[in-house]
């Protein structure tokens, strides 16, 4: 009975009225960006971590002895070069093409496990040097700081792969393409954490 | 093969867990076997279980909420009859198990109860007021619920497997690093927390949205209910609040797991920061709190006065303003800490500036109830209760939040009372407020009135009898957390704290009675207007219980008080006695992988606490599984057809046609 509408005898300007609930795409994309914005605090919870700990590191090495930031500069080409690939997969589901969608994404996905691989490598020869994560609060912090990204990241590969699996086996469907707008967000998110990692990481790490 | 799990993780040697945990035990199986005999199991699965509704979620928080508040009571009473003994003597609790007592007690009360109360009450009320038909996500809604029980399920296993943490409800390192608290009791707390936390963060993410993007026509930002205000400003904290939780509790399990150096004494680590983080979410944490109880209150000063609400724009501007300050003032739970007289001048200045839009909600209420019809039902009873408690609890906290008091107050009862003072006056009074006040909508009948109120006085004088003592003890020096003590003068105190915890304790067998007198008299309480409150906001426009579209045709807004306007024709347009044009529906199709999800939390949690390394594979591969098997599904929405939309709205409208239309008569 009295769910039915009440109107008024005259409309406010039709811009200005809420013109009630919005579609599901930009619904979705709303909610998965209030999502990234809690991950970013978080990764700010690891940030501040990390400059108050930067100076304590218990008689072990610093940041500039142990830094190679020609690695850490290929590291960033990857995941630089990777959100432009995961861009063109955006572009591609877009248009309903497979395989663009498939090939750009499987492109993604070879610049990730990139960068994990030599992330890993990075961690695998400071752990041999003596300076794994339990040497300092120092190292506990740069561990935590950075490999918490590079599980992001690791965690952005299965969800690319079950995106691919998925395009697959059921084709652009709204609900997937919407699934495609989330893992989009997601990964260019990363490239912007990754930027802050690089610049209050690396560059101020070597530079002291 | 098990991890650290043995028989020896049982504590077969002491008889009040053993007791505890074994009724516990036969409770849950009487409920389920009575549950499977009677053959309500397809029923819970099928409606409730692997229900999406958020008014069925919203209940079942709101259930567990309930029965949590049950054990985290069972564990003040014990600590209340505990300290009434133990002058000069070990009472009846032995340290280590009082230390579990107390920090069981905050963790539960806080997380499991005042939490999922809020939550569930949001849950179950905006998208009614905001005039749509779910959340923005139903699915991920009840993924968060099922995580928040899997936390609750995990601190009740450490009942009687293993031990729960003795560190206080927030684990303080270095007493909760590795060194001093060998045991699971923190592993316990941290990965109940843990998981949990990603439950709460989910049910912000949902709620924000929906408030922010998923609302009824014409329903613009300052036409919404002040309860969807304030639900906005809580999830709005909540998504830049738990993050850091998360974060900071992380780093307390890579200490402990990996010997890591975040807060150790070793190799650089530095506590304080473990305090300053922890703060910085626990502070906007009582916001978190106490905000949807502001929303409460306001719905229910407005409804009961007949009125609506006094300086609903400053109202709004006051939630607002308290969102953002709330992150300004954690440094006040350590001004102890020696950051030095300007830091804590500073922030003892921005603590005091917080109750000043508290104040502003305080005479806005007041100015709602000025010249009113007021009506001295339940809900308006706990919410008047709740005024002045809150006053008083609002005004010891301005003098904590002085430096040099705070010096001499810092871990006294003093601060005890305080946020008990708040937290109970508050959170816990708006929580019954709204319990009472929109059972009827939920189940379509009233809760019996006179133990309504009979639980409202007992709790309401219960409360003073019990804290107000803690103050003096407070002042008289008794510092917080004491298993015994040898000081005869605090003793008369603490026997009347322990006499108004058993005054409370009456409150809530009176509710208790309460809940099971109406279901009984349920026929005699129905309400078939579906606004038997002569309400304000959208959530009445519907029948009650709602159908599980909530609105047959989604309503259109034309100002504030939506639902008003509709009934009163010489402010609105009147009520429409026309047909409406029936569409199809579509509504999410209910879902198991919430429930789950959370078997495999639970199966994860449980094998992180006890290092069962396959089993925490197990869990995460089948967690996995899950969302893949949801991801994977053809049909995720079911229609209900026009006719059938036609029919159910076509009987409530007969209904209430039939009772308006006498009411006009008269």
């Amino acid at each position: 009975m009295s769910t039915v509408a009440l109107t008024e005898a005259h409309h406010g300007s039709a811009g200005r009225e809420w013109s009630g609930p919005a579609p599901k795409r930009t619904v979705t994309g709303y909610g998965f960006w209030i999502f990234i914005l809690s991950d970013i605090v978080m990764f700010s919870a690891f940030f501040a971590t990390y400059a108050v700990l930067l100076g304590q590191t218990a008689g072990g090495p610093t940041g500039r002895e142990l830094f190679d930031l020609h690695a850490v500069a290929i590291e960033t080409a990857f995941l630089l070069a990777s959100s432009f690939t995961c861009g063109m997969a955006a572009i591609a589901a877009d248009a309903r093409s497979t395989i663009w969608f498939q090939l750009a994404m499987a492109v993604t996905c070879v610049f990730g496990l990139g960068f994990l691989n030599l992330e890993q490598q990075e961690f695998a020869s400071l752990v041999a040097r003596g300076a794994g994560p339990t040497r300092s609060a120092f190292l506990s912090a740069f561990f935590t700081l950075v490999g918490c990204h590079g599980l992001h990241v690791s965690g952005g590969i299965l969800w690319l792969l079950t995106m691919m699996a998925q395009v697959y086996a059921k084709g652009f469907r709204p609900d997937i393409q919407r699934r495609i707008l989330c893992f989009a967000l997601f990964w260019h998110a990363l490239d912007i954490i990754w930027i802050a990692v690089f610049t209050i990481v690396y560059l101020l790490g070597s530079a002291k | 093969m098990l991890g650290k799990l043995t028989w020896a993780a049982i504590p077969f040697d002491q008889p009040i867990p053993m007791i505890a945990s074994g009724v516990v035990a036969l409770s849950i199986l009487a409920v389920l076997a009575w549950v499977v005999i009677k053959g309500h199991l397809p029923y819970l699965w099928r409606e409730w279980i692997t229900s999406v509704d958020h008014k069925r979620i919203g209940v079942m928080y709101t259930l567990l909420a309930m029965v949590m508040l049950l054990r985290g009571f069972a564990d003040a009473i014990m600590m209340r009859a505990q300290q009434s003994v133990a002058l000069h003597s070990q009472g009846f609790l032995p340290p280590e198990h009082y230390d579990q007592i107390f920090s069981a007690h905050g963790t539960i009360m806080i997380f499991f109860v005042a939490m999922p109360f809020m939550i569930g009450l949001m849950n179950f009320v905006v998208p009614l007021q905001l005039g749509v038909r779910d959340v923005a996500f139903p699915t991920l809604n009840s993924v968060g619920f099922w995580l928040t029980a899997t936390g609750a399920l995990l601190i009740n296993i450490s009942l009687v497997v293993g031990e729960f943490a003795r560190t206080g409800w927030l684990p303080y390192p270095p007493l909760s690093e590795l060194t001093y608290s060998p045991g699971v009791g923190v592993d316990y707390y941290l990965w109940s927390l843990q998981i949990a936390g990603v439950g709460t963060l989910v049910s912000g993410i949902n709620l924000v949205t929906t408030v922010l993007k998923v609302r009824t026509r014409g329903m613009s930002y300052l036409r919404m209910p002040m309860f969807c205000w304030t639900t906005l400003a809580t999830n709005l904290l909540i998504v830049a609040a738990f993050p850091i939780l998360t974060a900071t509790l992380a780093m307390l399990l890579l200490d402990r797991y990996l010997g890591f150096h975040f807060f150790t004494n070793e190799a650089g680590g530095n506590m304080m920061m473990f305090m300053n983080l922890i703060w910085t979410w626990g502070h906007p944490e009582v916001y978190i709190l106490v905000l949807p109880a502001f929303g409460i209150f306001s719905e229910v000063f407005a409804t009961f006065s007949g009125k609506p609400l006094f300086g609903y724009r400053s109202m709004v501007a006051a939630t607002m303003a308290i969102c953002i300050l709330s992150f300004m003032v954690w440094l006040h739970h350590f001004f102890t800490m020696g950051a030095g007289a300007d830091v804590n001048a500073i922030f003892g200045i921005a603590t005091t500036i917080i109750a000043v839009p508290t104040g502003v909600k305080v005479f806005n209420w007041l100015f709602t109830m000025y010249g009113g019809k007021v009506r001295f039902e339940t809900p308006l009873l706990w919410s008047i209760g709740f005024m002045v408690t809150f006053i008083i609890g609002g005004m010891t906290g301005v003098l904590l939040a002085v430096p040099p008091a705070d010096f001499v107050l810092h871990n006294s009862l003093f601060l005890v009372a305080h946020f008990h003072n708040v937290i109970i006056g508050g959170v816990l009074f708006g929580a019954f407020a709204g319990y009472t006040f929109w059972f009827p909508k939920a189940f379509g009948f009233k809760l019996h009135e006179g133990l309504g109120q009979a639980a409202f006085w007992c709790w309401l004088v219960g409360f003073y009898v019990a804290f107000m003592p803690l103050y003096v003890l407070g002042l008289l020096g008794m510092t917080r957390r004491m298993q015994h003590y040898d000081v005869p003068e605090w003793r008369p105190w603490l026997i009347v704290a322990a006499f108004g915890a058993a005054l409370i304790l009456c409150g809530i067998v009176l509710q208790i009675a309460q809940l099971v007198v109406s279901i009984r008299r349920r026929e005699k309480l129905r309400d078939e207007t579906g606004d038997p409150w002569d309400g304000r906001s959208l959530e009445w426009a519907t029948a009650s219980p709602p159908p599980a579209f909530n609105f047959a045709v989604l309503p259109e807004v034309s100002g504030e008080d939506a639902y008003w306007k509709l009934k009163h024709p010489a402010t609105g347009q009147g009520r429409s006695h026309e047909k409406p044009e029936y569409g199809a529906i579509e509504i999410p199709r209910n879902s198991p992988t919430g429930f789950v999800c959370a078997f495999f939390a639970t199966m994860m949690g449980f094998a992180l606490i006890w290092h069962i390394w396959w089993m925490v594979a197990a869990g995460a591969i089948g967690a996995f599984a899950t969302f893949i098997v949801f991801a994977w599904r053809d049909h995720d929405e079911d229609v209900i057809p026009a006719a059938e939309v036609a029919r159910i709205d076509g009987s409530n409208r007969a209904q209430r046609h039939a009772i308006f239309g006498k009411e006009a008569a008269e």
